[in-house]
């Protein structure tokens, strides 16, 4: 495996919700050009470090985050930085779906229009058409674009949501358990769909499911209480884990 | 349950025969269903009484009666120089055109020959509204070309009559009343018999203005509603952006910490404050400090609007945090500013609520009566309906509610048929309000 630059850095990372100590100091390097998955038992605080990287934890008010986080050499941590901007750069995809309460053509546009991605209507047609493709829903929703987009079943909306996020064109694509609603066959289209992101971008993926992790990620980090247990290569991980934390947890002991 | 009985084996029933601890539940349940119809009945029951005693009492204020008279306009008395010049007229004041039109309304009688002891122009007095020579001189000095002819004019009947007419005056209380005699009643029913006096829907009761304390036929609420109107423009146009944008800051954007809450518990507090005390602030601060007019829709409006501030912001905060935070995520995981995932997703979810809250704000406004009291906006004072929309702000008016306490006060008991009347109006507005509530809620609300 060629090794690609690192996108984002996290130093030190802690996370503090009130007095609960959430994420306890967790280093990992994320790769460009590469998927990285996050896996680890409920309540290990995977979603919680996914949302430092784009600082959505921002807007939860007792939330606390130290450390050091860089996109790129550049602190997303530092005053300076406009968290509205960095999400811009950084996409995400909820662990419940949360589609907009409007249409499914506006879903998707509207992130285009509010940066601004399209000269006129019909490049942001064009915008929807690709995103909805890729988020593997074109075809079930083609005939009504004007249909609410709360109206679709919970793994279409998850889709909907995966399309709205690839919409805005971000550089790196967090997930949190993208595939939690959705059939096999669907579950299969998205991860085509990270797969093909891959040569792009950055992709974190959150996931219960050992398969998938192995299936589409190259690196897998392993939470456990809040600690970064063990990361590395997925294959390595899977097969020749350095923790017997990890050990117990792939195989079903822990969890 | 114990322990033994969770570890011993449930013993095998039939699902057709209902068991005693079922029983003993929907027994349960029955009641509570009962207790609840019970409930509601006995508020339907106050609402169909309440309804029926305010339509009962105020339905005659709609109706009111009036006496066709011909009025010979003579010239002689009208216009003494002759030459039609309408300053020279005004000279003559309503005491000129009144035996005139007593003479009509005599020559009438004696025309239709009905027979009454009542032969004397004077005693035709009792019968008309003493506000019958200002509608002549109104008329005559519109139409000056109309002089030397008779016109027929629909002139209001006096208070006495018409409560005649509407079962409010009986004839044993005619005795004691020194402004009619059991004679005048007599030539009433002969004159409804001849058709020269009968009821009619009183459109004046609707549009016209309070009259004084003797003419209780003439008053209508509808300048007082003109001065609510005004009111409630200026609540509308302070209350509804103040109240909105101090929500959605508190609520969005401000951080939570002691101050905030220490606002919070402020903003609650003051919702409970009662109404008279937002009234003597609104004299110390608004009158005596600032020195706007005493009376005036615009000081009435302000005081409301202080009123109505804690009501809004209380209920669009409730609907901002109804809004799952979920769609906020959404937004700002697309990158939305703040300021666009409130203006873009927040709000126009909350718009529903906001916009009931704001709706019964106003609604409790148009209805407040006791702030107005301690500003002057009660009392016998506006004779006019204002001439254009900054009269309209500040020039001294009533409120319907205050119109109606002001009514109900009065010695008259046709006030207080008026004042039934009035309630009736505020009613309906008052259902208006609450139905285009409901209609915009319906029109604004979404699924997520
Ligand atoms: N908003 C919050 N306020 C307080 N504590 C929180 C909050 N969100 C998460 N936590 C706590 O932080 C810890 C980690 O939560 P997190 O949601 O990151 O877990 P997770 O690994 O994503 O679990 P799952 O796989 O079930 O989604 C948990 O103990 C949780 O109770
Ligand atoms: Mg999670």
């Amino acid at each position: 495996m060629t090794q690609n630059e690192t996108k984002i850095s996290a130093n030190g990372v802690q996370v503090f919700y009130g007095d609960t100590h959430a994420i306890k100091d967790v280093d990992v390097q994320i790769e460009d050009k590469t998927v990285t998955a996050f896996i680890g038992p409920s309540g290990c605080g995977k979603s919680t470090f996914l949302r430092c990287l784009n600082r959505m934890n921002d807007t939860i008010d007792i939330c606390r985050v130290e450390g050091k986080i860089t996109i790129d050499g550049d602190d997303i941590y530092d005053k300076r930085v406009d968290p509205v901007q960095l999400r811009a750069k950084v996409g995400m995809v909820f662990q419940k779906p949360n589609p907009f309460p409007k249409s499914i053509y506006d879903n998707i546009a509207y992130g285009p229009r509010i940066h601004g991605l399209a000269k006129n209507k019909a490049e942001l047609d064009e915008i929807v058409e690709k995103s909805l493709r890729r988020g593997a829903i074109w075809d079930e929703v083609k005939d009504r674009l004007d249909a609410p987009g709360t109206g679709l079943s919970g793994g279409q909306q998850q889709r909907l949501c995966i399309a709205r996020a690839v919409a805005t064109e971000p550089e790196v694509l967090l997930m949190d358990e993208p595939c939690s609603a959705l059939d096999p066959i669907a579950t299969a289209q998205v991860e085509e769909l990270i797969d093909e992101l891959r040569s792009n971008y950055s992709v974190v993926i959150v996931t219960h499911s050992m398969q998938q992790a192995a299936r589409v990620s190259q690196k897998t980090a392993f939470f456990h209480l809040g600690n970064l247990v063990e990361f590395g290569e997925t294959g390595k991980i899977f097969t020749n884990p350095e923790d017997p934390r990890t050990e117990s947890y792939i195989t079903g002991r822990i969890g | 349950m114990t322990d033994a009985t969770a570890n011993t084996p449930r013993p095998k029933t039939s699902l057709i025969e209902v068991d005693a601890r079922t029983k003993r539940r929907n027994a349960a349940e029955a009641r509570f269903k009962a207790y609840g119809i019970t409930a509601i009945a006995i508020g339907l029951l106050f609402l169909v009484v309440l309804l029926g005693s305010i339509i009962a009492n105020g339905v005659g204020a709609f109706q009111q009666t009036f006496v066709n008279v011909p009025v010979y306009l003579d010239p002689a008395k009208l216009d003494k120089k002759g030459n039609r010049n309408i300053e020279e007229m005004k000279k003559v004041s309503t005491f000129g055109y009144n035996p005139l039109i007593q003479q009509g309304l005599l020559d009438k009688v004696t025309e239709l020959g009905i027979e009454t002891p009542l032969q004397k122009r004077k005693e035709m007095k009792a019968m008309l509204s003493a506000s019958a020579a200002a509608q002549v001189r109104d008329f005559v000095l519109a139409n000056p070309d109309k002089l030397g002819e008779t016109v027929e004019f629909k002139l209001l009947a006096a208070s006495r009559v018409d409560g005649y007419l509407k079962d409010r005056v009986q004839r044993e209380d005619v005795a004691r009343d020194k402004n009619i005699d059991a004679e005048h009643l007599d030539l009433t029913d002969e004159l409804v018999k001849a058709g020269v006096v009968a009821k009619t829907f009183n459109i004046s009761f609707i549009t016209g203005a309070d009259a004084s304390e003797s003419r209780a036929e003439q008053a209508g609420i509808g300048v007082a509603m003109l001065g609510s109107f005004f009111m409630m423009i200026v609540v509308l146009v302070l209350s509804l952006p103040i109240g909105v944008a101090a929500s959605i800051y508190l609520e969005e954007f401000a951080p939570k910490n002691r101050w905030t809450d220490l606002i919070e518990v402020n903003i609650s507090n003051l919702a409970a404050v009662p109404s008279i005390v937002f009234g003597i602030l609104g004299l110390a601060v608004f009158i005596q400090f600032m020195h706007l007019p005493q009376s005036a829709p615009i000081v009435g409006g302000l005081v409301l609007t202080l009123m109505t501030l804690p009501t809004i912001i209380i209920s669009t905060r409730a609907s901002l945090k109804s809004v799952p935070p979920s769609i906020r995520d959404a937004a700002l995981g697309v990158g939305a500013s703040k300021m666009q995932s409130v203006f873009h997703h927040v709000l126009p979810l909350a718009m529903p609520g906001i916009l009931t809250g704001t709706i019964i704000g106003l609604a409790q406004a148009l209805g407040e009566t006791a702030p107005l009291l301690l500003i002057g906006m009660v009392g016998y004072i506006a004779t006019n309906v204002p001439d254009g929309i900054a009269a309209g702000f500040l020039d001294p008016n009533s409120a319907m509610p205050a119109q109606i306490y002001e009514w109900a006060k009065r010695a008259d008991p046709a006030y207080y048929e008026r004042a039934w009347g009035g309630i009736i109006i505020l009613l309906v507005f008052l259902l208006t309000m609450n139905i285009i509530a409901i209609i915009l809620r319906r029109r604004f609300e979404r699924r997520w």
